[in-house]
């Protein structure tokens, strides 16, 4: 009798006892949950996805923890939704149901601001490759300049699928994905100031006049679809999904489908997504050397992206004879639509007549669709090299 | 992978740019599109 309780009890301080005796990265990563945690609540950090990825970091760093077993609950999550790419492109529908183009069909130059602003995911991809990473590894890591999490998600599971990188690196790639995106705000504007003139920050860019026409909003999506299908079939589910979204938000004749990809799905996806994602952290795998490099490279990664859109911009201010704001470049990223008010904000810090909103939305969505072309292209290249 | 890469991205939306352009001639705004916008 006695010893039956002593066995339930010594039951019952397993955990502990692991702990104490082989759980040092758990530890780690259950404060890094926690950090990820107060930057969600406390600083407001992308908490729609930091709070379940830390809430599922937590789960999966407690001793002696099953959710990422065999049936465990975040496992079936990540085989239901990310082992198959399925969240991300749910996700994706919304994306694009929350997007409006309106300014780049006004003003459809501005779109090349959105190849300027992925040069980070080439040199990155460079620089991965000789730092060691495997060639999936390094595709996986430079999709992060791509400044878009499902998209980083979307290929790096392409790659843990075929066991050609480890299922620990995509939650470290989807964290510093999300985080860099957060960081936004902070890291491009010492970049737009060091990399621009008074002269160039002060130029007035006058708002676009055209109007754009219902038939051709709609017809937008479809000639997207079908060059990027052409050109980069291997990017068609990414680039088809946003590109889904967007033609039911236009169309108008399907309102409650625009809705619920707006909110009801891309909110439950974000939620498993976030979620099965924080279980990939579990601590012996994630803290890694490759883990920092990871962030390391991703911090370059959207340097490079605002640097290269930074640089379209200032060759497009001396061509056009100081009519383009070269900050508006800095807008060809991905991040929707935060780096499009960043650039309004920014104009106008040094020319306070300055309302470069409109551009910076046409260039921003640009980054949106460049981004996704970028990361189509680079996977139909390395399909073209029989890697994939 | 840079060139190639950067490249077909590049000309890929420059295509994107063209027939974006394309559009706006062909579907020229029409009165019933201002009328929508008002309601």
């Amino acid at each position: 009798m006695i010893q039956a309780m002593f066995s339930g009890l010594e039951a019952l301080f397993e955990g502990i006892r692991f702990l104490f005796a082989h759980g040092g990265p758990n530890v780690v990563m259950i404060a890094v949950a926690c950090v990820m945690c107060w930057l969600a609540i406390g600083k407001g950090v992308e908490p729609l996805l930091l709070l379940p990825i830390a809430f599922g970091c937590l789960l999966v760093n407690l001793p002696l923890s099953e959710v990422m077993a065999a049936d465990g609950v975040l496992k079936t999550l990540y085989d239901f939704g990310i082992g198959n790419e399925l969240f991300p492109l749910l996700i994706f529908v919304g994306i694009g149901s929350m997007t409006d183009f309106t300014p780049l069909l006004a003003n459809p130059r501005l779109l090349l601001f959105g190849a300027a602003g992925q040069l980070g995911i080439f040199i990155t991809l460079l620089l991965a490759l000789a730092l060691g990473f495997s060639k999936e590894e390094a595709v996986s890591v430079a999709a992060i300049g791509a400044c878009d999490g499902p998209t980083v998600i979307y290929v790096s599971n392409m790659f843990a699928g075929l066991n050609k990188i480890p299922t620990a690196m995509v939650g470290a790639l989807a964290v510093a994905a999300y985080s860099y995106m957060a960081l936004v705000p902070v890291i491009q504007p010492p970049i737009m100031r060091l990399l621009t003139t008074r002269k160039e920050r002060e130029v007035k860019m006058p708002s676009p006049k055209g109007k754009i026409s219902k038939t051709a909003l709609i017809a937008f999506p479809i000639v997207v679809t079908v060059i990027t299908g052409v050109i980069a079939p291997k990017g068609l589910p990414l680039m088809g999904m946003i590109m889904l979204g967007n033609f039911m938000k236009v169309t108008g004749v399907v309102p409650r489908l625009a809705s619920a990809a707006e909110n009801e799905i891309a909110n439950i996806c974000t939620l498993f997504l976030g979620l099965a994602i924080g279980g990939t952290m579990a601590g012996p795998q994630f803290l890694t050397r490759e883990t920092l490099m990871v962030f390391g490279l991703g911090l370059v990664a959207i340097t490079i992206d605002t640097v290269g859109g930074i640089l379209l911009g200032k060759i497009w201010y001396l061509l056009s004879g100081g009519k383009v704001n070269p900050l508006v470049g800095a807008a060809g990223i991905s991040a929707y639509p935060m780096a499009a008010r960043l650039v309004q904000n920014e104009g106008q810090r040094w020319n306070k007549h300055n309302f470069l909103l409109m551009h910076a939305m046409a260039a921003n969505t640009g980054g949106q669709i460049g981004s996704v072309m970028a990361a189509a292209i680079m996977l139909s290249i390395l399909k073209g090299l029989g890697i994939i | 992978m840079l060139v190639v890469g950067m490249g077909g991205t590049l000309a890929t939306l420059f295509l994107i740019t063209l027939c974006i352009r394309a559009l706006s001639v062909f579907f020229p705004v029409r009165s019933e599109d201002h009328k929508e916008e008002k309601k």
